[in-house]
């Protein structure tokens, strides 16, 4: 195989990378000669693709099926205002084009998916991870195992963040721990919290982001020690790390094809035990106040919540509920909601089971449907 | 019985309420009789089903024996990007 070259251009713009002794020309040649597939254009994925694209990794994909949207602002600085209701990974693409020309880029826009994954990820390297979902997560790390790709991990939650180098093979040929080493099978739907659910502080992806590039770019140079082997566990609030050390599960079963995570991962078994409440549509709210009919309105979100929209309803947070069940009529019909309408539901059907109520109804969407459908001015969130 | 300080991360300070849970266990408890006591107190522990336990930073397997002097933490999974 013929050396890769440098133009003058790139000798100029890496001469910082080429003048460090332990990575020099040669660690730059390796970048050049990379292929990497950023899967998921979010919070990690701009730090991943700036840093990555800036340093001259010569070839990188980007994944990602979604749109920018208002709410990714705050945290995915690739984006801008004029970028919203643009495809993601074309507004990256085109914004990386004109950070560095040297690279080439192959956009996908599209879904990583069980039927797709191992065509994509195939022509790659490496992949760093910086999806937000768990199917998404069990789907990116069997099909690493399966093509024996290293897979550079990382996720976010509130404060925390989480970083590991998985199915990663040393110079020996060992290969380390991966995914379903840590987490064999993922929580049930709902129980952990998404960036979209639970909330995100904006830098963080911005650190975290930041520390898996590096890792991504020492696995490409080899440089260093990567992090395969341990996972790396930041705590923004109290400025507290720890590297805990990661071993292989000797019984895991194999991982030899993909299967379905959507499944796997307990999502499109929907109500999850089948449980139907009674349910009530923004309009028929709107209706029912605009004939000034007398029912109860609850809303069962957090105090902080309220604050950012409300419907001015008697505010009861779903943890406190059963301390104030005596407040809930039982004598007259009583609409509750939340944000999107799943823990008002989780809230009727606990008032039914445990406490017999029959009169209650619960906001289908929530207040995202009824800024959605009733008030332009409300703000969703 | 003795005493165990647990640290907790994600969701865990959630389910909890805090940094930090405390548990008493019988001398030489084993990482599976802990994960028993936290689900007994808290069953959306057991939910969880994938919950990593490190004690002194290293990922602790169901037999691992604890001391009153282990660090423990309380690792689950996140799925944010």
């Amino acid at each position: 195989m013929s050396k890769v070259e440098f133009s003058k251009a790139e000798l100029e713009r890496y001469s910082r990378h080429l003048i460090i002794p332990d990575f020099n020309i040669e660690g730059q040649r390796k970048l050049k000669e990379a292929k990497v597939l950023i899967v998921g254009t979010g919070g990690l994925g701009a730090p991943l693709l700036l840093y990555l694209t800036a340093a001259g990794v010569g070839h990188i994909g980007i994944l990602d099926f979604d749109v920018v949207d208002d709410s990714n602002l705050q945290r995915q600085v690739l984006f801008t205002v004029d970028d919203v209701g643009k495809s993601k990974a074309e507004v990256a693409g085109e914004r990386l084009k004109a950070l560095n020309p040297h690279v080439n880029f192959t956009v996908h826009n599209t879904q990583l998916t069980s039927e797709n994954a191992l065509d994509i990820i195939k022509d790659y390297d490496l992949v760093a991870d910086g999806t937000d979902n768990f199917p998404t997560r069990y789907l990116v790390n069997d099909a690493c195992v399966i093509l024996n790709k290293t897979n550079v991990y990382a996720s976010i939650y509130r404060f925390e963040g989480q970083v590991s180098v998985f199915n990663y093979t040393d110079s020996e040929g060992n290969t380390g721990p991966n995914y379903r080493d840590l987490f064999p099978t993922p929580p049930p739907p709902g129980l952990v919290p998404s960036c979209a659910e639970g909330g995100v502080i904006g830098v963080l992806p911005g650190i975290i982001g930041s520390l898996q590039a590096n890792e991504v770019l020492k696995v490409i140079s080899g440089i260093g020690d990567p992090l395969s082997g341990r996972l790396f566990l930041f705590d923004a609030l109290s400025f507290e790390t720890r590297t805990v050390k990661l071993r292989k599960e000797a019984d895991r079963p194999a991982i030899t094809e993909l299967i379905d995570y959507q499944v796997f991962c307990g999502f499109g078994a929907e109500e999850e035990d089948g449980y139907q409440v009674k349910e009530i549509s923004v309009e028929e709210l709107q209706k029912l106040q605009a004939e000034g009919k007398d029912f109860q309105l609850i809303d069962v979100r957090e105090t902080y919540e309220y604050e950012i929209a409300n419907l001015e309803a008697e505010l009861i947070p779903l943890g406190e509920i059963e301390r104030a069940v005596n407040k809930i009529s039982s004598d007259k019909q009583v609409i509750v909601h939340c944000r999107s309408g799943k823990r008002s539901a989780d809230a009727i059907q606990l008032l039914e089971k445990k406490y017999g109520f029959t009169n209650l109804y619960n906001l289908e969407g929530g207040i995202l449907a009824w800024a959605e459908k009733v008030d332009d001015a409300m703000a969703k969130y | 019985m003795m005493q165990f300080k647990i640290l907790l991360f994600g969701i865990t300070k959630d389910i909890f309420g805090g940094r930090t849970h405390t548990v008493q266990l019988p001398p030489k408890a084993t990482v599976s009789i802990l994960k028993d006591a936290l689900s007994k107190s808290h069953p959306e522990v057991d939910g969880l089903s994938s919950l990593m336990i490190a004690v002194n930073n290293t990922y602790a397997q169901d037999g691992t024996i604890l001391s009153e002097t282990d660090e423990i933490a309380l690792i689950p999974p996140v799925s944010g990007g």
